[in-house]
């Protein structure tokens, strides 16, 4: 039973993963694929994390997994910002219709 | 089934790998190249998990993506503002040209069949079996530290002076690097909690590499990138010690320690790096403990290229 | 017939040897750089995987340590490859 929630979770965070992907590669400007990027790549990874600690059941193995998905937030968070700010100083990176 | 779609997934993985690689080598921004270099290096290291490699995952995550990443990235920005723009020269194709690719075809061909000869045909027990059946008499349970700091720690100790002697040379061409700007908001708030928790990480990989994935060079590798994080933040000591003299210290620590726990060991009477069975444990725990703080430090100053003044400042640019 | 331990030793010598002929044809320095440090990742592939033994026991832990050793020596001669390249670049000023 909790394998199944597992690996539907897992199967939505792969979904959130190729929406994340596609988002960059189709996305015309900079700013919009940032956004596609870090939304979906996060939930993504969020939703396998919460697959993962359910199917390890180890309640150590679930702590390191939250704290993975806590860095990763925070300097995918962090870079996307960094990288907008630095295009948005150097007026680059919008789409012309 | 399973094989199958083990099958599926290796050559998937493969295929990806080699396609990172390709165009990180064949793009025409170098800048492009670099992070498509890091995202090869984040493939590879799922790669070292996938053969079972998990201490090695670790280490290039950290040492062969992210650090290499950062330092390509920083020499990149240096010679950029040094240069005005980077050459994008593609190489002509002449006769040589040719030659060349003809001689790399030639070289894969033969270095590929050696290997598949070698692996089908050939039968080589290396040195796991002894490694396995003397592992309990060598004070860890990971196999890998067991054979880095007991059965090779030679190696090891000749590795850290490789180390030191490198950042020795790059410290003495005097290169200086930009410093950068102070971080806005949003770095700094990352880099104020994120630096203490990976103090923390790179303590826990040192403790628990006695019996699980981890040791010194992980450990030391993580604390190198938050000294980086701190230098990237604006942080021109890149969370190095202030004094010229514990800076110092600390580069050398670890082949001091290496070395004085093996000349001491000779001195009582055993061989050099003999561990005494009672003490291997111990003795290990302490030489990584020395080896972290040095390799950090080590890695730091090699990203920093040998100074952590203010660009063109003489006398804070020794160390 | 083609074992694991084949497919990702021959991605290695795909890689080493791809690497190995842009880094000797490359003219921008960086670019060299960046060219040995795929040969090298190439060249681990080759390592870790004759170390494989299969998915039920563990891997050879020899040439792991070789491999870490190798990791971490890579990017200290990186670095003082940049350092030396910038050094030889830089206008000449009398020191």
């Amino acid at each position: 039973m909790a394998e199944y929630i597992a690996m539907a979770l897992i199967t939505t965070g792969l979904i959130f993963f190729i929406a994340g992907s596609i988002g960059l590669l189709r996305l015309p400007d900079l700013y919009t694929r940032l956004h596609a990027l870090t939304k979906a790549d996060n939930v993504g990874l969020g939703m396998i994390v919460l697959g993962l600690a359910i199917i390890s059941g180890d309640l150590i193995t679930t702590f390191k997994l939250l704290l993975v998905w806590l860095f990763v937030l925070a300097s995918s968070a962090a870079s996307a910002h960094l990288i907008a700010q630095r295009a948005r100083r150097r007026e680059r990176g919008l789409w012309k219709p | 089934m399973e094989a199958l779609i083990w099958t599926v997934f290796d050559f998937l993985l493969i295929t990806a790998m080699l396609a990172l690689g390709w165009s990180a080598l064949s793009t025409h921004s170098l800048r492009r190249g670099i992070a498509l270099f890091i995202a090869f290096g984040l493939l590879l290291s799922l790669v070292w998990v996938r053969l079972r490699a998990p201490d090695i995952a670790l280490a290039e995550a950290a040492i062969g993506t992210g650090l290499t990443g950062a330092l390509l990235l920083a020499a990149l920005r240096d010679e950029e503002s040094a240069a005005g723009a980077a050459s994008t020269e593609k190489p002509k194709n002449t006769i040589a040209d040719y030659l060349l690719i003809a001689a790399t075809v030639i070289l894969a061909l033969i270095l590929g069949w050696a290997l598949i000869d070698a692996l089908m045909n050939r039968q080589y027990s290396g040195l796991a079996n002894e490694v396995f059946t003397q592992l309990d008499r060598s004070g860890v349970t990971n196999p890998v530290t067991a054979v880095l700091l007991n059965f090779r720690a030679y190696d090891t100790f000749l590795e850290l002076a490789v180390l030191l002697v490198a950042v020795l040379g790059i410290r003495s061409l005097n290169v200086s690097r930009r410093p950068y700007l102070k971080a806005g908001l949003v770095l700094s708030g990352l880099t104020v909690w994120l630096v203490p928790v990976l103090i923390v990480i790179s303590a826990y990989l040192l403790w628990v590499g006695a019996h699980a994935p981890g040791g010194a060079f992980q450990s030391g590798a993580v604390l190198a990138a938050a000294g980086v994080l701190l230098r990237l933040s604006g942080y021109h000591g890149a969370g190095l010690p202030a004094r010229i003299v514990i800076r110092r210290a600390l580069m050398i620590v670890g082949v001091l320690v290496f070395a004085i726990i093996g000349l001491g060991l000779m001195v009582l009477g055993r061989g050099f790096l003999e561990y005494p069975l009672a003490w291997s444990g111990s003795l290990i725990l302490g030489i990584e403990t020395a080896a972290t703080l040095s390799i950090a430090v080590t890695l730091i100053m090699a990203f920093l290229a040998g100074e952590t003044g203010r660009a063109g400042n003489q006398e804070d640019s020794s160390c | 017939m083609l074992s694991v331990q084949m497919i990702y030793g021959l991605a290695g010598v795909l890689l080493f040897t791809f690497a190995l002929r842009v880094a000797l044809s490359q003219v921008a320095f960086l670019r060299r750089v960046l060219a040995i440090n795929v040969a090298g990742a190439g060249l681990f592939l080759v390592f870790i995987s004759a170390a494989y033994k299969g998915a039920g026991q563990p891997a050879d832990p020899v040439p792991h340590a070789l491999v870490l050793t190798g990791i971490v020596v890579a990017f200290s001669a990186t670095a003082l490859a940049i350092a030396l390249a910038r050094r030889l670049h830089r206008p000449s000023d009398d020191d």
